[in-house]
């Protein structure tokens, strides 16, 4: 149970997916305009990590892994194409499940939708699992069973929702200051994310 | 259609400066981001990535008129996830130190938008050659800002550049500190964020 809370709040503060790894930048910056639409994705990739890491973790330890399949072979190398099918398949689902119970968030998320599957945020949480699964179990950081593989994606979802969110908040502040035009837009927003990124770098003395 | 004709050369170079992949179409920022604090591992990542958006252009571009519209997403996923695997076992294989110094990012290059991006918006409307072309312009593009950011980060964080030291020894005895502010994650976020500042602030039809 403390390894679970552990890995679980590690994962929304220290490994943060946006400010740690940079993942799901993509989405991250052109979403972020207003905390209505940032909040909307933040909780669809949050469920999609949800899924699909336990998923790809079940098939890493029981397809992918040494001597699963057949005795004296290592069938690792075909994961990045195992786990990016399972993610696509799942998109597709959350895409229906969105369409079908609220077609204004379909709206206003548009194409960002289906771009979750390219979202590196999905992807990089399950290849972080995949190393994590050969640490020795007491390692804070290793991923043992599927509870695990849960609290870390949860953890990691509501990581990358509270990045997003904060982001948006400050992004529509920031459309009433008066900033450079060539630093307009995209510059401005990098060098905030930076700043925020430094922000949370002092989280990463935290021991649990 | 000559192999070099302007529209083709506009696919080459238009990506490298006006419609750069990353600073201007803000593709593929995470690994950019990420495997930036030193300068060996970006250039190693750059080419990787210029290799596999040139390869995985032309495969769809010959494939463009055979699939079928609703699942293309996937067969494109498919055909990247193929290419990327080949690129990270000659890696692993080749380039062991980096491989490791790139960890997760490696993989990572099957969801980098680049890639998506150039496979939805080109190759799937133009001829082989020219996705080709354009595969391999946006992938320099990308290596581009790579190398700046690299570049910057590593001379200012370490003081070397390629692992060879560059700022002397006197500059040490005299007081000289390595930023180490510059080798965390935080410091390239605003290092690409004045790289678009600086590009913006040049190109002004951009603003």
């Amino acid at each position: 149970m403390e390894h679970l809370i552990s890995l679980f709040v590690r994962s929304i503060f220290v490994d943060n997916m946006i400010f740690a790894f940079f993942l799901g930048m993509c989405s991250y910056l052109a979403v972020s305009k207003t905390v209505k639409t940032a909040l909307g994705l933040g909780v669809a990739v949050t469920f999609v990590l949800l899924i699909t890491v336990p998923v790809d973790y079940l098939l890493q330890q029981y397809v992918l892994g040494p001597d699963c399949l057949v005795e004296g072979v290592d069938l690792s190398f075909l994961s990045f194409i195992l786990f990016i099918a399972v993610i696509a398949a799942i998109v597709q689902l959350v895409e229906m499940i969105v369409e079908r119970f609220s077609p204004s968030l379909y709206a206003a998320l548009g194409i960002f939708l289906p771009l979750i599957a390219v979202n590196c945020a999905i992807m990089g949480a399950s290849l972080f699992m995949q190393q994590r699964v050969t640490m020795p179990d007491t390692n804070s950081q290793a991923i043992t069973s599927v509870w695990d593989a849960v609290a870390y994606a949860l953890g990691s979802g509501i990581g990358w929702l509270l990045a997003i969110t904060c982001l948006a908040a400050i992004r529509e502040k920031m459309a009433y200051t008066d900033v450079p035009r060539p630093l307009q837009g995209l510059g401005i927003t990098f060098i905030t994310v930076g700043l925020m990124a430094m922000a949370f770098m002092c989280f990463s003395g935290l021991n649990l | 259609m000559a192999l070099f004709s302007k529209a083709n050369m506009e696919a080459l170079t238009g990506p490298l400066n006006l419609n750069n992949p990353v600073v201007v179409q803000v593709l593929g920022i995470c690994s950019a981001l990420a495997v930036t604090a030193q300068l060996e591992p970006a250039i190693v990542m750059g080419l990787s990535v210029t290799i596999i958006t040139a390869f995985s252009n032309l495969i769809i571009s010959l494939l463009r008129n055979t699939i079928p519209n609703r699942i293309r997403i996937i067969v494109q996923l498919v055909v990247v996830a193929a290419l990327v695997t080949i690129v990270s076992q000659v890696l692993k294989a080749f380039a062991y130190d980096v491989s490791v110094q790139l960890s997760v990012y490696v993989g990572l290059i099957i969801t980098n938008c680049i890639l998506m991006g150039r496979l939805e918006a080109f190759a799937m409307m133009n001829g082989p050659w020219a996705s080709f072309l354009d595969g391999i312009g946006n992938g320099i593009g990308y290596a581009i800002i790579l190398v700046i950011v690299g570049f910057v980060r590593e001379l200012l964080g370490a003081g070397t550049l390629l692992g060879i030291q560059i700022v002397p020894e006197w500059c040490y005895e005299h007081g000289y500190v390595n930023n180490g502010m510059m080798t965390m994650p935080a410091m390239s976020l605003i290092i690409v964020g004045c790289v678009v500042w600086a590009h913006r602030a040049y190109n002004k039809e951009l603003q």
